[in-house]
């Protein structure tokens, strides 16, 4: 009791003073509104006398459109506007990455849920109403379903089926080892399934442009496809960036802001979309459902001696960035091992399935699974420990990949391997009460302790940062300092990620000043590059940092200048100004003297260039790897799995902010066991079944296992500002590769296919 | 310009202005107004009803509130059985003095969704929802429970939860699943669930067994594999003869997993044999399915013989 009283009667701890600066888990500035539920979102968004917009999308895979007849939509009273690919004044084409994808189908719907037409109406009813009411006769035609058909098929798009083929040859076509193992795999289609459906406000301007009030993660590329689409000067476009309700991928496809612009226009008014769930699953971009035909070849000591692999990425309809996906996917189809001889073939081919575009780790994701899962195969064959043949073969800095270029990042595989495999395993629950444990199937489910086995299995995984093979990579920051208060200004867009957190950190540690803001984002802002690859705490943290630099500099020079000593002699801390010798003493207000100081600076990392004819180039900035021990509980004969838990080590080059950064490497390694075991959009005859989020079942806390950070193995990469390396994608593209061997390793089944279906976790003969 | 506040309240589902919402206090009440209304459509804890107005597939002209009727929201006692209110959540028969009561209908409310699911949804709901997913519904086929149906002017009819469910009685416009009757066994029961997952998520295949003491009986039924429960009456009397009933009810081992089997293959058959003698295979998700409900029928009678 007196303790408690002692306890309540200390003054408030000293760490939120002390919380500032690089190294310190600074809390996100948005964490209390969306605990709260006051953070507005792009669905609360509202404006005077606003029109609701709903897109008419095929209920086909394949079909040719005859004819569309509006009228009886036009004539419905509250509809304001019907438009289709008639009432698109500019480039009616569009898509990230390769834009071969229509504003609305005029002659040929590619897809299930491509969009036809685009209704504004007073009420939200009515524009659905109006949208059913449009009149499409459509030719049904025979989807091409399966991409092993699709080269041989007629072509889907002017541009024909073939997206992109890279053919990888690296070292001698002729070397063949002592064992050799086989395989063929098959990844199924995630869904970024964002928690927040995509929404949106287009409000038209006097002088003929228009506002976009959207949650993207690329603003500037929207805003460019936008003014194209509109037959607009990106001036007279501008997107405003709303709150993200969470992105793993892309948000806010263009075959939903673009609608909503063109209505805006037509109408005059303001126009709102809110999407449905199904909408939603239908309209955005998925995960590459990916083929591997894979051979490994290793000497009888267990060094790998050649890789042979296919692998042929399921693009759907429209091509995105199934061409940058299929790069990832043929440079790490070997993992991070030593592979001195690589012959790697790799198609992303176009069919009548749903898009597949950037959904974090895409294409290095599906290789993970394989080659762990060859891995395995090979360990088995060599009757050798699983983590002891993958630690011989593990890459190192100096290395050199299969596409030619050498490993110059830290690249620390083995540590972080023997980091997990060193790890205590967790204990088994046979001396707790049987009621308080936690069966595969779960609380109140069916599992029965006498038929489960536990199982234990490894994943190493590795992704490039930054956009590859020369694509250049920019961001724009500006630093303002003024009254005391630091202000960012930058386009990279906070979609859960941190980087508004990252970006207060950066000016305080340089600055000395604790209050910093960060400003919201518009496409008036210089652009900072899609929100994705790590991307911003790179190349915008970078730009952020030198612009604060140059703020400091600026702050200091006049003092400097007065007292004899250069900039380098002079700190900040705590709003104090001091010298090194302790001469000089003031404060950053005085300093200031009622000044704004302002300074912007550009991040531009070293060039890339692009994968040659045999698929060789130094395509890559900066690499980063992770090694995840799972931790399984099978039910043999339910073939239920219940991930008990996963250990991961990492390579992130600096800790920026402890507490984020164990946040999302938790969420990164919960997105890969929805892929492990239960995340699968299924498309039967290219038709999206159960779009919605109860047949699509994403992990829940239950569902989550214990997931233990056991290492962050903290090598600075020289050319990265701070030496830090993004930490998000990398937990993904391991984890589902490691829970798929601990099931291997729990049943002695295959397990070639993720998600892992029960039937695969059956073990019949008992 | 476009505001960045959140528009408090607003929602894109709003319901349409003039809806009407009535609020009864009493079972006759309910049947009264939606006498009064033909159009209106009932609610209990709107967990099915409230989605498909959201998504827009349902547009209902007015609602009538079951929350109020405190007469359907808990149980009583008639000879040897207990009547269950329809408004039961599956909250609330979760709790240990409802487990002691039914054990079976206990657990199949414990696994029927998340909290907030369990919260809201009705005994009465599953039914009315007769999803094929429905927790409760092999353990009510199980049981062999009864409906007490209310109709207008204070009528009550009894309807077999089977015959409801096979579609062989309907429930009349205007009538309300009042009440549930089950028998009250004072025997071990077990609801166990495949979902495929280790949070909640619907049944991939269910089955509840109870054993009936006084009829030296074995009921079971299976659920989520077909549109409604099934039976396997043959498997159900094939083993009740093999139990030792005044011997502890001792079983000889094996037979466990030869009533899984027989289950199993009663509730999903081999396919009939071809015009040349060869009996087709089932498909392989088929085949795990039949497996799965093998498994769970000989836990679920190893359990409640243990």
């Amino acid at each position: 009791m007196s303790n408690e009283a002692a306890a309540a009667a200390e003054p408030a701890p000293e760490t939120e003073q002390a919380l500032h600066g690089l190294g310190v888990s600074l809390p996100h500035a948005d964490a209390r509104a969306k605990t709260e539920g006051t953070f507005p979102y792009a669905a609360d968004l509202w404006a005077e006398g606003l029109l609701w917009s709903a897109v008419l999308r095929s209920p086909h895979a394949h079909a040719r459109i005859v004819s569309i007849d509006t009228s009886h939509a036009r004539e419905m009273p509250g509809v304001r506007a019907v438009i289709t690919h008639e009432d698109v004044p500019g480039t009616p084409r569009h898509g990230r990455g390769t834009p071969d994808r229509p504003v609305f189908a005029a002659e040929v719907v590619r897809h299930h849920g491509e969009a036809i037409a685009a209704v504004a109406a007073d009420h939200p009813d009515t524009a659905r109403m109006a949208a059913a009411a449009i009149i499409v006769e459509y030719e049904v035609l025979d989807p091409v379903t399966d991409p092993e058909q699709a080269f041989e098929a007629e072509p889907l798009h002017p541009d024909g089926n073939l997206i992109r083929h890279i053919p990888l040859r690296h070292g001698d076509a002729d070397a063949a080892g002592e064992v050799v193992v086989e395989g063929l795999y098959r990844i199924g289609r995630q869904d970024p399934a964002p928690i927040g459906a995509e929404a949106g406000l287009a409000v038209p301007r006097p002088d003929g442009g228009v506002e976009l009030y959207l949650a993207s993660t690329d603003p500037h590329h929207d805003r460019d496809t936008a003014a194209a689409c509109f037959g607009l000067s990106p001036d007279r476009v501008k997107i405003v960036v709303t709150g993200v309700p969470g992105a793993t991928a892309d948000r806010e496809d263009g075959s939903f802001q673009l609608p909503l612009g063109l209505l805006a226009l037509r109408t005059g008014l303001p126009v709102k979309l809110a999407a449905s769930r199904e909408e939603s699953f239908l309209g955005h971009v998925h995960r590459h459902p990916t083929l591997l035909r894979y051979r490994h070849h290793a000497d009888a000591d267990g060094n790998l001696v050649k890789v042979e692999a296919q692998i042929l990425l399921d693009a759907g309809a429209y091509a995105d960035t199934s061409a940058e996906a299929l790069a990832a996917a043929v440079s790490f189809a070997c993992g991070p091992y030593v592979v001195p001889n690589a012959f790697i073939e790799g198609w992303a081919v176009r069919t009548n399935n749903p898009p597949s575009g950037h959904v974090r780790g895409e294409g290095a994701m599906q290789v993970c699974a394989a080659y762990e899962a060859q891995m395995d195969k090979l360990a088995r064959k060599l009757d050798m420990d699983p983590a002891e043949l993958r630690l011989r073969n593990a890459l190192a800095t100096g290395d050199v990949l299969p596409i030619g270029q050498t490993v110059t990042c830290p690249a620390p595989v083995a540590e972080l391997l023997r980091s997990v495999r060193d790890f205590p395993l967790p204990e088994l629950p046979k001396d707790t009460p049987e009621e308080d444990w936690l069966l595969p199937g779960g609380p109140e489910g069916a599992g029965e302790p006498g038929a489960v086995r536990r199982g234990v299995g490894y994943g190493l995984g590795m992704v490039h940062m930054l956009g590859a093979e020369g694509a250049d990579e920019v961001s724009t920051a500006t630093v303002r300092v003024h009254d005391g208060i630091a202000t960012v200004l930058c386009a990279a867009v906070e979609a859960g990620q941190g980087f508004t957190t990252l970006a207060r950190q950066i000016v305080q540690d340089t600055l000395g000043i604790e209050e910093v803001r960060v400003a919201p984002v518009d496409t008036d802002q210089p652009p900072s590059g899609p929100g994705s690859r790590g991307r911003h705490t790179w190349v915008s943290g970078g730009a952020v940092e030198r612009a604060a630099k140059m703020v400091r500099t600026q702050l200091l020079q006049p003092l400097a200048h007065k007292f004899g000593m250069s900039t380098e002699l002079l700190q900040i801390e705590d709003g104090k100004i001091t010298s090194y010798d302790g001469v000089l003493s003031t404060t950053v207000t005085e300093a200031l003297d009622g000044k704004e100081l302002w300074a912007t600076a550009q991040c531009r990392p070293h060039p890339t260039e692009p994968l040659d004819a045999a698929g060789q180039g130094d395509a890559f900035v900066g690499l980063a790897f992770c090694a995840i021990r799972a931790v399984v509980d099978v039910d043999i004969e339910l073939g239920s799995v219940r991930v008990v838990e996963l250990a991961v080590a990492q390579d992130v080059g600096r800790v920026l902010n402890p507490a984020q950064l164990a946040a999302r490497i938790e969420a990164g390694v919960t997105q890969g066991v929805g892929i492990a075991l239960t995340e699968n959009l299924r498309t039967p005859r290219g038709l999206v079944r159960h779009p919605d989020l109860t047949g699509y079942a994403l992990p829940t806390a239950l569902d989550a296992p214990d997931i233990r950070i056991v290492k962050l193995v903290e090598e600075r990469d020289v050319v990265a500002p701070f030496g830090a390396k993004s930490v998000s994608a990398v937990p993904v593209v391991t984890s589902p590769a490691a829970i798929a061997s601990a099931v291997r390793a729990a049943t002695g089944r295959p397990v070639n296919r993720l998600p892992v279906r029960p039937q695969a976790a059956v073990v019949t003969t008992r | 310009m476009g505001q960045r506040e959140g528009a408090a309240g607003l929602t894109t589902h709003a319901p349409q202005a003039g809806q009407a919402v009535t609020l009864p206090t009493t079972l006759d009440e309910a049947v009264a107004a939606l006498a009064a209304m033909p159009t209106a459509v009932p609610v209990a804890g709107g967990t099915d009803l409230m989605a498909a107005v959201n998504s827009g597939q349902l547009r209902p002209a007015a609602l009538v509130g079951l929350g109020r009727i405190s007469e359907i929201r808990g149980w009583q006692y008639q000879d040897g059985h207990a009547l269950l209110g329809a408004g039961l959540t599956h909250a609330r028969m979760g709790r240990p003095d409802f487990a002691a009561l039914i054990p079976a209908l206990a657990a199949a409310a414990r696994a029927a969704g998340p909290p907030h699911i369990r919260n809201a949804g009705t005994l009465g709901g599953n039914i009315a929802s007769a999803a094929p997913t429905g927790d409760a519904l092999p353990v009510l086929a199980a049981l062999e429970a009864t409906l007490i149906v209310a109709g207008p002017g204070g009528a009550r009819r009894e309807v077999p939860v089977s015959h409801l469910l096979a579609g062989v009685e309907m429930l009349g416009a205007g009538e309300l699943i009042g009440f549930v009757r089950v028998p009250l066994l004072h025997a071990p029961q077990v609801f166990l669930k495949a979902t495929g997952r280790t949070g909640p998520g619907r049944a991939l295949a269910s089955v509840a067994l109870v054993l009936d003491p006084a009829r030296r009986g074995v009921r079971c039924a299976v659920g989520a594999i077909a549109p409604m429960p099934l039976r396997p009456l043959e498997a159900e009397q094939w083993v009740a003869q093999l139990i030792d009933w005044d011997n502890d009810r001792a079983l000889v081992p094996e037979a466990l997993g030869a009533f899984g089997e027989y289950v199993a293959a009663a509730c999903i058959p081999d396919p009939a044999p071809e015009a040349d003698g060869t009996v087709p295979s089932l498909p392989p998700a088929v085949l795990h399915l039949r497996r799965t409900v093998a498994a769970l029928a000989r836990r679920a009678l190893g359990r409640a013989l243990s």
